[in-house]
């Protein structure tokens, strides 16, 4: 089976490895590195379980051929925590319940992440935007919204 | 927390407020692996030399297999194995089969005919999911179609296709007697001749596919002490693992189920098919192996809630009371029973909805059709008829120009009232949900409605009582396909009465399907049976298994299964926790006759609150994280090769 | 086996392409094939240098094939055509897809190859021909050749509108759409969902083009014959008698309301 070289970061690290020719990146992300973060879905882009960050931009990592990431930098949810500290959003969603199987909340975060990036004050129309290629099963998605909106709050200063 | 709004005053004497963790919200034990990502999914174990498994499944809703050629797959790069029906030690199954409920009628490959499409015909495990799909598209299979059907009722008719051959009616086979399961309560057709109204309709609902983000899938490796080790996102661990024991003929304590982790269930995580696939997948290879679901195949294959229709007459005095009300329901399974002669006995139980009424008459049929095999899902079996009842009270409170509230307070059924299955009801709350959601919409009731209560009113020697009870005998097995039956509604002539008082009759509990998964308490020395009922009202000692209690049941000889609402996972009946061994403190001692309407009651009412209470909030803040000694944010169990 | 080979330019690309190959833009499309096993193909081509650049020229505004639509709603020149890219797919999709991949997407998806036709774009291939956006969709499944861009014209926001109608927002995919370019005297209608590619509703367009009012009175008659020109196919969506049921309701608001559902 013929293998192409690539080498990316990852969280931070470097990664060097071998993809089957046609893998998807989040094969070889859970499978290859054992970033066991990003969760399969569908694998046909509609549910947005497998969501990453590219060089900050959320992208959907089952549709995205693993060589074509050579060089770029990638964030997972593995990446989000600071040791044990856990970052505002994570802190937000554990305490306002907005994950129950827990299955699509790697994904949300991540779309999260990349809104309050961009923007640190968003209103709620924009938060539902944001995770509008993230779909949840569980928690009919408002307490997911609530999270995002009041970690926002907390990193601005107008909550604690 | 900001959702959570909790009303104390209601049945507040029946509760004890002081615990610490019961009745109070609490942050999830799990919900720091789900934010960390390291909540361990079946999936989120890693094997070296995992092998990928698929289903080569049938593109017809119902054919003959005439061959399988399996050769050109077998050639194929990456291919490790290719297996059929023939691989299957003992393919022939079926889930109650658990409780000794019904008859083995689907194989786990199929192997002379398929029955709903997306049925699997062989499988192929390779290298790599790619190279397993390449090959899976290899296999040549030469079928002759056949007619199929696709809607329940067509598949009661004389000439319909026969789907399943273990049940050549298309339909299930209750207590070995009749073609559907009957309730019968009164005398429906005589209450209808005095009815002020009569109000009939029929209501239905599709097939319904649970949707959970993460599909069905397990992974199975064989384990170094002969046995058979399976991460799996089954609801029903043991059921799963029963169910593998008997396809797979090999002993339940070869086998290691690990599992509890479900990304997403409602009901679709049941039907342990991809487990029993993957464990034989790693017998015939010795190698790990992962089967697995895609979307499609979820949607497709994977179980749906069935079909249902149901059709109510209900007959009204022009008070507005309900005093009949006649069901007939129609189940569509799908090309296998699974769980479904289950939940027409469970709906059964349910109607005719949480309203006393004193003449009720069903008839259940749990149709075999060309479908995709129907399952659990959130509220299973009652959900369609739920949907019906409560379209069908609207109907009722606009035929007698009553706010569709009040008609229900009326209607609805108190403690100590008798339900058409000869129960009593307690723990009732109909009025009172009413009651809350009526303030929370700001639909107005009368004072009179507000002041009614669940537990005042119910148990009248009115409404305690079980009547005579006209019965009928139509629809035995094989009538219908016959022509010598064709209405599926209960008989307008009964053929038959039942005094008044009869009680059901008690079963017992079934037997475990596989006797090496029966508890020997004697020698591990593990407490069975239920606690005397004098013991003071305090929550048992943890881990004191109770065995539900024989209770009268409307149905004679088939044995009541004692599994809980496949919604949540299932655990064995001995691990039940203990009952409340408290008496009720509500124990209504009603007036002597006390008409079952709105006399105003000499006790006062439990007055509804003036004023809509603050949101609940905890007294001190959630910590973060689990605070268990020693925890680490990210333990997780086996992560890293 | 599938294999993915790597070539320096588009046009080396392009001799690559065989009737066993597909061309990797954004990954949308050609990924969900593969991870579904697609057997139709087992090659995938990739090309090193993309045009993904968006820049006015003197014929209009040139957007690379590579662009995303990300990178169209980056763009102030082509702020009309935001009314549709921020209706395509979620924000990772849109980080993804590329306006080259959109112009092949097959029913039901192809928003923008909608909002395309009705704007008249022409299709630059890697051979340097230049085809109108029509010719080019009617004849999209035997294209040999690759698409290094898209030419628009640069139109005003209000001349230009854009509707997509789905039962999920915000995202969900479209049961159909409609584009709407509305110069004065020369109307373009241009559907998606309403044909095995998007479609132009001629005989619709020369009834808004005769002169007459942008008001109730004056579409009737557009309103009325929109379908004809299209054909509504049966699917898991919608049926094809929904949709012309629903044609020219949505039409109409869009005529009418300023773009605004």
């Amino acid at each position: 089976m013929a293998k192409t070289p690539i080498t990316f970061t990852l969280n931070d690290s470097e990664v060097a490895l071998f993809a089957d020719h046609g893998a998807a990146l989040i094969d070889v992300l859970r499978r290859g590195v054992g970033d066991l973060t990003p969760k399969q879905g569908c694998a046909q882009g509609t549910c947005g379980a497998c969501t990453v960050l590219i060089d900050g931009k959320p992208h959907l990592s089952c549709l995205t051929l693993a060589e074509t990431v050579e060089g770029r930098r990638i964030d997972t949810v593995g990446g989000l925590a600071n040791g044990r500290d856990l970052d505002v959003l994570q802190t937000t969603f554990m305490e306002g319940f907005a994950a129950q199987c827990g299955f699509c909340t790697a994904g949300m975060l991540l779309a999260a992440k990349s809104l309050l990036e961009r923007v640190p004050n968003p209103d709620r129309a924009e938060v539902i935007e944001a995770i509008s290629g993230n779909l949840c099963r569980c928690t009919g998605y408002e307490p997911i919204v609530d999270a995002i909106l009041l970690a926002a709050a907390k990193m601005q200063g107008r909550a604690v | 927390m900001s959702s959570v709004e909790f009303r104390k005053d209601l049945f507040a004497n029946e509760r004890d407020d002081t615990l610490k963790e019961i009745g109070k919200p609490t942050i999830r034990q799990d919900i720091l692996g789900h934010v960390t990502g390291r909540t361990p999914f079946y999936d989120d174990h890693l094997f070296d030399g995992l092998l990928h498994m698929r289903a080569v499944r049938s593109p017809h809703h119902h054919a003959q297999i005439r061959s399988i050629d399996t050769s050109a797959a077998e050639r194929m790069p990456g291919v490790r194995r290719v297996a059929t029906a023939k691989d299957v030690p003992h393919n022939l199954n079926t889930l109650l089969s658990l409780i000794g409920f019904g008859r083995d009628d689907e194989p786990l490959c199929a192997h002379d005919k398929v029955r709903y499409l997306g049925e699997a015909v062989a499988w192929v495990i390779a290298d790599t999911e790619r190279q397993a799909r390449d090959a899976c598209a290899a296999v040549r299979v030469d079928y002759s179609v056949l007619p199929h059907v696709l809607d329940p009722e067509e598949a009661l008719q004389p000439n319909a296709p026969v789907v399943n051959e273990v049940y050549p009616n298309n339909t299930f086979d209750y207590h070995n007697t009749y073609d559907h399961q009957k309730l019968r309560f009164g005398d429906v057709n005589a209450a209808f001749a005095r009815a002020d109204h009569v109000i009939e309709a029929e209501y239905q609902m599709s097939p319904i596919e649970q949707a959970p983000i993460e599909t069905c899938g397990a992974i199975a490796a064989p384990e170094t002490n002969d046995r058979y080790v399976c991460h799996t996102n089954t609801q029903a661990l043991f059921f799963s693992l029963g169910t593998t024991a008997k396809l797979l003929d090999i002993a339940s304590s070869r086998l290691h189920f690990i599992g509890g982790t479900v990304g997403g269930g409602f009901g679709g995580k049941v039907d342990s098919v991809v487990e029993p696939t993957a464990v034989l997948g790693a017998m015939l290879t010795g190698r790990p192996v992962k089967f697995a679901w895609d979307r499609y195949e979820e949607m497709q294959v994977g179980a749906p809630r069935g079909a249902e229709r149901w059709r109510l007459k209900d007959g009204l005095t022009r008070d507005g009371k309900i005093i009949a009300r006649e069901l007939t329901g129609f189940f569509d399974s799908g090309a296998y029973m699974r769980l479904s002669p289950y939940a027409i006995i469970k709906g059964t139980g349910h109607v005719p909805g949480p309203y006393f009424i004193p003449n009720v008459a069903s008839n259940v049929f749990c149709c075999i059709t060309n479908r995709t095999p129907a399952t659990a899902m959130r509220g299973f079996g009652i959900t369609a008829v739920d949907f019906a009842i409560e379209c069908q009270m609207d109907r009722g409170a606009e035929a007698v120009g009553m706010n569709p509230i009040e008609f229900r307070i009326l209607n609805a059924y108190r403690d100590g009232d008798m339900k058409a299955h000869r129960r009593k009801a307690k723990n009732t709350a109909l009025i009172e949900c009413c009651q809350v959601a009526a303030g929370k919409a700001n639909w107005p009731i009368s004072a009179e409605a507000a002041a009614q209560s669940s537990l005042t009113g119910g148990g009248t020697p009115e409404r305690v009582a079980i009547p005579e009870t006209v019965i009928d005998s139509e629809g035995r097995i094989g009538e219908r396909r016959a022509g010598r039956t064709s209405s599926t509604s209960p008989a307008k002539n009964g053929t038959g009465r039942v005094p008044a008082g009869t009680h059901g009759v008690a079963v017992s509990g079934a037997p475990v399907q596989n006797p090496d998964m029966q508890i020997d308490a004697e020698r591990i020395g593990h407490r069975m049976g239920a606690e005397p009922v004098s013991a003071p009202p305090v929550a048992a000692a943890p881990g004191v298994p109770v065995r539900p209690a024989a209770a009268p049941s409307y149905q004679a000889p088939q044995p009541t299964p004692p599994i809980a609402a496949p919604s949540g996972p299932a655990t064995p009946s001995y691990a039940q926790p203990a009952p409340p061994t408290s008496a009720p403190a509500q124990a209504p001692t009603p007036a002597p006759a006390q008409p079952a309407s709105y006399a105003p009651q000499p006790a006062s009412p439990p007055t509804p609150p003036a004023a809509q209470p603050a949101p609940y909030a905890p007294a001190q803040p959630f910590s973060r994280g689990v605070k268990r000694p020693g925890s680490s944010p990210f333990t997780s169990g086996i992560r890293r090769r | 086996m599938l294999s993915v080979e790597t070539y320096q330019t588009m046009a080396e690309a392009a001799g690559a392409m065989t009737d066993r190959s597909r061309f990797l833009g954004g990954g949308t499309l050609v990924m969900r094939a593969v991870n579904y096993g697609d057997q139709s193909f087992d090659r995938i081509i990739r090309s090193r240098q993309i045009e993904n650049s968006i820049r006015s020229e003197s014929g209009g505004i040139r957007i690379g094939a590579g662009a995303t639509m990300a990178d169209i709603l980056a763009s102030r020149e082509v702020s009309f055509l935001h009314q549709v890219a921020r209706l395509i797919g979620g924000p990772a999709i849109r980080n993804m897809a590329t306006v080259g991949g959109n112009l092949f997407a097959p029913h039901p998806y192809g928003d923008l190859a909608t909002a395309l036709l009705a704007l008249d774009a022409r299709v630059v291939m890697t051979n340097g021909q230049a085809e109108p956006m029509e010719s080019f969709l009617a004849g999209r499944s035997h294209a040999r050749n690759l698409v290094t861009a898209v030419i628009v014209p640069n139109v005003s926001e209000t001349e230009f509108r854009f509707a997509k109608i789905s039962r999920v927002k915000p995202k969900g995919v479209a049961l159909l759409s409609v584009a709407a370019w509305l110069r004065r005297g020369d109307v373009r209608l241009a559907w998606g969902g309403m044909g095995p590619t998007p479609l132009r509703s001629k005989a619709a367009e020369r009834a808004l083009s005769s002169g007459g009012q942008l008001d109730e009175a004056g579409i009737a008659p557009a309103l009325a014959i929109c379908t004809q020109d299209l054909q509504p196919a049966d699917d898991a969506l919608a049926t094809a008698w929904y949709r012309r049921e629903v044609a020219p309701v949505h039409l109409k608001r869009l005529l009418l309301n300023g773009g605004r559902l």
